[in-house]
Parts: structure tokens; C-alpha cells; sequence
């Protein structure tokens, strides 16, 4: 089972290979993870998508929580919640390719944040499954470069994971 | 006033009470080592290699209670170190590293003396520090030892730059710690305690499985408070021999892969299992799958809630403090006024005593030998009183020393358990007799263990340490053989040791006394001499056992607990 679990964190130097060794160490799966510093300059919140039986789970939310730095840690993925990706794609674009790659991101509500003559930016938000569809619908050829950010993830309405 | 980083970490080191500090002097600490030498509250114990330095403070831990204190210095210092750090981890032991570091403009340019400490210890530290800067080194200090000695307890590395060290600041020791992302949970679930307590009530075959958690929380009392209470069979695990005392009717041995028939046929048939500070390990119920073929409550009490679950299922759960959650146990009996232990469990002590009645510990020591190792450890039990503070390696004679050695109090059996290093049993010795300078300290080892930290006799001779030591010496890597002669068609593949020293004439050569015993005859009189004309004298006895003796019970590694070989006989 795929699980987005999201952890607040002391922004201190070693917490994010803290935590990627635990998952290196233990065995466990990471297929993402991101981390930045909150509000609170003295916190990071990290959200990392990875799959296992509920026992590797628990035993992966059980290690997270253990680590001396680790404030608090939340199973997004137990309750209705938002995820979102970033990605920027670098395409090819000229001749008859311009055109269709610009009504591409017209139809996945993506923009174009840089022109040149033969290539185009495209910046696209969503979750996973909308990013891997933009893939899908374009041209694989006209593909220069592909960036994702990894998933963030936040709780709908009055879940909130704070300090 | 203003301190220099290095007398900073005098000072915190005086404010936590610390008494020994075991190391080894190098570049990177030098200020530190000036800064000690320069005051006289703190002894520092010199070592002969840094893994001991680690070990003796971790041995220092176990005797005491205390948290034990190593100082080692940048590159090497800090890489001989690892091994000791890692035993201490596996076995959550309290210990504080402080490592010197290069300076911290030199740090990342591959530096003279220069690793990752705080990488290379990250996976088997509870936590780890870098110093950057002077400022932070109190608050640091003493973080390190409230996580050391809080929670779980274990090792914490403080690595500290040698420009750090140099550097002056206020010093002011911080009063308290608080720190929002790490508050472990001392009192267990009430609500949980009092369903354990029914379940256990119920039961018509319970078992008490106490582990190394009975002892780091100092729990003993509590333990043996609740087992009487409740009539229950008890089993402790090699981590917790002595939490109930083995002399007691009670007591079922050490379950496991060397562990006794009716200790693991109770814990495998138990209808309600009371696990306390235990996890059970690998070498303790064997396969998982093979445990959960029994239906059973399994309620699990550890202060660590990722122990809970690991490796079999928990019925009841309870996080906490062992001694405080059992402390609530007898509470809650109390107040339902179960004073007693119930009749009706006298048909389970009526199958206990028919596997008890097995006598899976018996042997026979012929007179004119070879020399049984099991009759050396019970020599020796006698020739103490049962009372010394035994330490031991790796290997077959730490399963002797703990199936034969009874032990009836809890901080006197010193081993590694978890991490399972040889070469732990002398530098541990050290550590205890600092710990309790009254008690006689034994090491059990063997040929091979020992010579992994035999270095350290010198350091014995220079602090006066008059440890016992008890060199079962049968030649081989005895556990190594074992396994060969049972599951490798009998290839003893590099476990014969040729061109060993003369133990006896080594031991003396570093100032010691030492003695060769060949015979049963004089094994006896060998351990009194040691204790009463040598007592003020480290005595190495060389004790030539049996080659071929095995360790029994066992379980062959992924086995169940009810399929124990018993003897060579039944091979």
C-alpha cells in the first residue's frame, strides 16, 4: 500500500540523513521525499511517499517518530488530504510541435514559463497521476528534460499538523 | 567567566557527577586532555585501544547504572571506537562519546585525523552531535547526557572540533533540558494495566518473560514483587539474568537458543505471555512464524513503542517505564486484593516441573578429567558465593557462565548480548570494578575473546585492578566449531586456533599472576587462591577444558522453540 506520511522535523544539519538512513538501514522503500523549512524557520516538514504492508508501516512511523529530532509524524494518508507535485518539463518546440505542445498545456491547465525559439518550459502542478498523464499525452521524443519536486502533501480542513 | 571549550567540558562532565572518563589522549583533543589535567575531581583511566575506552565506560554503565564517559580523538580514535558504540547501542546502554574533531575550517578537506564521526556513528548512536561552535557546547553536553540516560536509554556521540575546544565563552551549565521533540513516555496506559491485569488473572498458563529492559530501568524489586504476587513461572533473558533471582522456585532459566527445556516449552505453551523490556529476539523465540503457531495474549510492556511489534504481534500493548508500569501493576493488585498467587495454576507448575524434571543442565565431570566447562563455571559460582560481578565475551563460554553462573541480583551479569562482540569481557571487567571497587569482578572468556582487547591487562596493572579472569581455553573458536560439527558435515573451517600464547606466562608478563589449570582436580583450589591470597592481584587462570564439549540445549538458528536438541545424544 502506498502511504504519504508527513513529518515535522528540527531543521538541524544530519535530520534529513537521519532520516534517509533509517529507510536505507531498515529496508524500507522511499519513492519521494521532499523537505524545506516551514513558517517557523527552526522546523522542516517533510512529506515522503512510500509503500509497505501496515506492519512496515507502523514500524516505519514508529522509527520516524523515534528519532531525537523528530517533532511530529502523521500518516497523511489516513484521512482525506491534498497532494501536489511540481514539475517542470523542458520540450522541443518548433514547427508544427509548437502549436500542439502549447494546446497540450492549455489542456492540462499547465504554463509555459520560458520561450526560446526551439524550446519551451512547461510548468506543470498536480498530483502524481496528473504529471505522469501530461507525460503520457506528449510526444516522448520531444522530451528534453523532466523535473518533478517530489509530493507535498497537507490534510483537508481542520487537520492540522503543527507544533 | 570566560572557559575555553575544553574546560567547558570538564566542568559539565563534573556537574553530571561523572567520576571516570575512560579514553585515549590524540591531536584533536589535546585542549580537553590539558583541561583534565589540570583539575583532580575526574579520573581519567587511560586505555590501551580505543574500542576498550568505549567498552570499559559501557561496563561502568551496566555495574553502575550511571552513564558511562569515553574520550577519543578525531580519524582513528574515533573509527576504533564504532565497535564499542554499536554494543552499546544494541544493548541501549547510557554511554557518552565525546570525539575530538578536526577544526572546523578543516572539516571536508580530508584533513590529518580527519573522518565523518557523526556520519560514520549516525546508524548506531540514539543520537549524535557536532560542535560548530563554542557557545553551544553546554547546552550540548547536556543534552547528550539526558538522551543518553532518558527513554531508551543509549549511546550519544558529542564530536568537538579542536578549534572549539580552544575557543572561550560564559560558561553556564543549563539546569534542565527541554527539548519539544523528544519527550519519552514514562507511564504506561492505565486502561491497558488494567486489562493486562485481567487477562493475566484469567490465565490458566502465564508466563513472565523479562528482558534487559527489567534491568535498565532497575526493576528487579517490582519484578520479583509481581511474579510472587501472581505465582507465575518466570524466564529471564541472557540481558536479564539476575532482574529475578535464579536461586528462586519460580524461575524457569534463560529461554532461547541455549536457553532451558522448561523455560522455552512454558514460554512456547503459555496460554497469556507477559513480555517486560524484552523484544523477542532471534535468539530468543527462534521463528516468529513458529511462536504464533501457539494461540496466546501477548502483552508486550517497553519504553521503546517500535520494539512493540517487530517481530510478533502484541495483544496489549503498553508503553513505558518497566519499573514504573509494573509499579502500577502491583498498585491495581492491591486495590483488587490479590495478595496471593491463585490455586489454579498448580496443573501448569505440575507440566513445568515434568519439563524441569528433565535436567537439561546435567552433566558429568569426570575425575580425572578432561575439565568440563560447565563444572568451572559452577566452581566458580561456589568459590564466590554467587555473588561476584561476571563479565563475559562472546561465545561458548558466555552461554556457560550464563546457564551455570545463578544469578540472584541484577547489574552483576555483564555481556554482549545484542551486538554479540568479543573482546568486551576484560575492558567491561575494568568498567565494573570502577563502578563497584568493593565487588569481585570475574571475567569468563575465552582464548579468542580475549586476545581481542588483551591489550588492556597493562591498563589493569596500571590502575591496580584486581580482576579475576577465567580463560576457558578448549583451542578453538569453540561456537564456530559447534555449529560446523552441526550443520557443516564437521569442516572446521578456520576455527582452530593454532601458535596461541601461554596465557599464564603472557599474564605475567604484563605484571599479573598467572595460572594454568589442567586438571578438576586443581580448579578448585586455583579459583580460592585467586580470591584470597591474590586478592589484591589480577589472576588470569588458563583452564584447558574439554575441545569437544557443546553447548546445550540449542536450537538451530530459525527453529522453533519446542525443537531443542538436548545433548549430543539426541543428535
Amino acid at each position: 500500500m502506498r502511504h504519504l506520511i508527513s513529518v515535522l522535523i528540527e531543521n538541524e544539519s544530519g535530520a534529513l540523513s537521519r532520516v534517509a538512513g533509517l529507510f536505507s538501514a531498515r529496508g524500507y522503500n522511499i519513492e519521494s521525499l521532499t523537505v524545506a523549512p516551514t513558517e517557523d524557520p527552526s522546523l522542516s516538514r517533510m512529506t515522503i511517499i512510500t509503500t509497505g504492508s501496515d506492519d512496515v508501516i507502523e514500524q516505519i512511523t514508529k522509527h520516524l517518530n523515534k528519532l531525537i529530532e523528530t517533532v511530529k509524524v502523521v500518516d497523511l494518508s489516513e484521512a482525506p488530504h491534498l497532494e501536489r507535485e511540481l514539475m517542470l518539463l523542458k520540450v522541443r518546440a518548433t514547427g508544427k510541435d509548437r502549436e500542439e505542445m502549447k494546446r497540450m498545456a492549455d489542456i492540462f491547465r499547465a504554463r509555459i514559463v520560458d520561450v526560446t525559439d526551439t524550446t519551451y518550459v512547461i510548468e506543470l502542478t498536480g498530483n502524481q497521476g496528473k504529471l505522469d498523464a501530461f507525460i503520457q499525452a506528449i510526444d516522448p521524443a520531444l522530451i528534453l528534460e523532466t523535473v518533478r519536486s517530489g509530493v507535498c502533501g497537507i490534510g483537508r480542513g481542520e487537520r492540522v499538523l503543527r507544533v | 567567566m570566560l572557559l575555553t571549550g575544553a574546560e567547558i567540558v570538564v566542568q559539565c562532565l563534573q556537574r553530571e557527577n561523572v567520576k571516570y572518563v575512560f579514553g585515549y589522549p590524540g591531536g584533536a583533543v589535546l585542549h580537553i586532555y590539558d583541561a583534565f589535567f589540570q583539575q583532580d575531581e575526574i579520573r581519567h583511566v587511560l586505555v590501551r585501544h580505543e574500542q576498550a575506552a568505549v567498552h570499559a565506560a559501557d561496563g561502568y554503565a551496566r555495574a553502575s547504572g550511571e552513564v558511562g564517559v569515553a574520550l577519543v580523538t578525531s580519524g582513528p580514535g574515533a573509527t576504533n571506537a564504532v565497535t564499542g558504540i554499536a554494543t552499546a547501542y544494541c544493548d541501549s546502554i547510557p554511554v557518552v562519546i565525546l570525539s575530538g574533531q578536526v577544526p572546523t575550517a578543516m572539516i571536508g578537506q580530508d584533513a590529518f585525523q580527519e573522518v565523518d564521526t557523526v556520519g560514520i556513528t549516525r546508524p548506531c548512536v540514539k543520537h549524535n552531535f557536532l560542535v560548530k561552535d563554542v557557545v553551544e557546547l553546554a547546552d550540548t553536553l547536556k543534552k547528550a547526557f539526558h538522551i543518553a540516560r532518558t527513554g531508551r536509554p543509549g549511546p550519544v556521540l558529542v564530536d568537538i572540533p579542536k578549534d572549539v575546544s580552544a575557543a572561550k565563552c560564559e560558561f553556564r551549565y543549563p539546569e534542565t533540558v527541554s527539548m519539544r521533540s523528544y519527550n519519552p513516555v514514562v507511564k504506561g496506559h492505565q486502561g491497558q494495566i488494567r486489562k493486562a491485569i485481567k487477562a493475566l488473572r484469567e490465565a490458566e498458563r502465564p508466563i513472565l518473560y523479562a528482558g534487559g529492559g527489567v534491568i535498565l530501568a532497575d526493576a528487579a524489586d517490582e519484578l520479583t514483587a509481581l511474579a510472587r504476587r501472581l505465582g507465575a513461572p518466570v524466564t529471564t533473558t541472557l540481558m536479564a539474568l539476575g532482574a529475578y533471582p535464579a536461586s528462586d522456585r519460580q524461575f524457569l532459566g534463560m529461554p532461547g537458543m541455549h536457553g532451558t527445556y522448561e523455560a522455552n516449552l512454558a514460554l512456547h505453551h503459555a496460554d497469556v505471555v507477559l513480555s517486560i523490556g524484552a523484544r523477542f529476539d532471534d535468539r530468543v523465540i527462534g521463528s516468529p512464524e513458529h511462536f504464533a503457531s501457539e494461540p496466546r495474549t501477548i502483552i508486550h510492556i517497553d519504553i521503546d513503542p517500535s520494539s512493540i511489534g517487530k517481530r510478533v504481534k502484541a495483544d496489549l500493548p503498553i508503553v513505558g517505564d518497566v519499573r514504573h508500569v509494573l509499579a502500577d501493576f502491583l498498585r491495581i493488585l492491591d486495590e483488587e486484593g490479590v495478595t496471593a498467587p491463585s490455586e489454579a495454576l498448580a496443573p501448569w507448575w505440575e507440566r513445568i516441573e515434568q519439563w524441569r524434571a528433565r535436567r537439561c543442565l546435567a552433566y558429568e565431570q569426570p575425575a580425572e578429567g578432561p575439565i568440563k566447562p560447565q563444572y568451572v563455571i559452577e566452581t566458580l559460582w561456589k568459590v564466590t558465593k554467587g555473588d561476584a560481578i561476571v563479565t563475559s565475551d562472546v561465545g561458548q563460554h558466555q552461554m556457560w557462565a550464563a546457564q551455570y553462573y545463578r544469578f540472584d541480583h541484577p547489574r552483576r551479569w555483564l555481556n554482549s548480548g545484542g551486538l554479540g562482540t568479543m573482546g568486551v569481557g576484560l575492558p567491561y571487567a575494568m568498567g565494573a570494578r570502577f563502578a563497584r571497587p568493593d565487588a569481585p569482578v570475574v571475567c569468563v572468556t575465552g582464548e579468542a575473546s580475549i586476545q581481542m582487547c588483551i591489550q588492556e591487562l597493562s591498563t589493569c596493572k596500571q590502575f591496580r585492578l584486581p580482576l579475576k579472569i577465567v580463560n576457558l581455553n578448549n583451542g578453538y573458536l569453540g561456537m564456530v566449531r559447534q555449529w560446523q560439527q552441526l550443520f557443516h558435515g564437521g569442516r572446521y573451517s578456520e576455527s582452530y586456533m593454532d601458535s596461541l600464547p601461554d596465557f599464564a606466562a603472557l599474564a605475567r608478563a604484563y605484571g599479573h599472576v598467572g595460572i594454568r589449570v589442567d586438571r578438576p582436580a586443581d580448579l578448585q583450589p586455583a579459583l580460592e587462591r585467586a580470591f584470597s591470597e591474590h586478592a589484591n592481584e589480577l589472576v588470569f587462570l588458563d583452564v584447558r577444558i574439554d575441545p569437544r564439549e557443546n553447548v546445550y540445549p540449542m536450537i538451530q538458528g530459525g527453529k522453533g522453540l519446542t525443537e531443542m536438541i538436548l545433548s549430543a545424544d539426541s543428535l
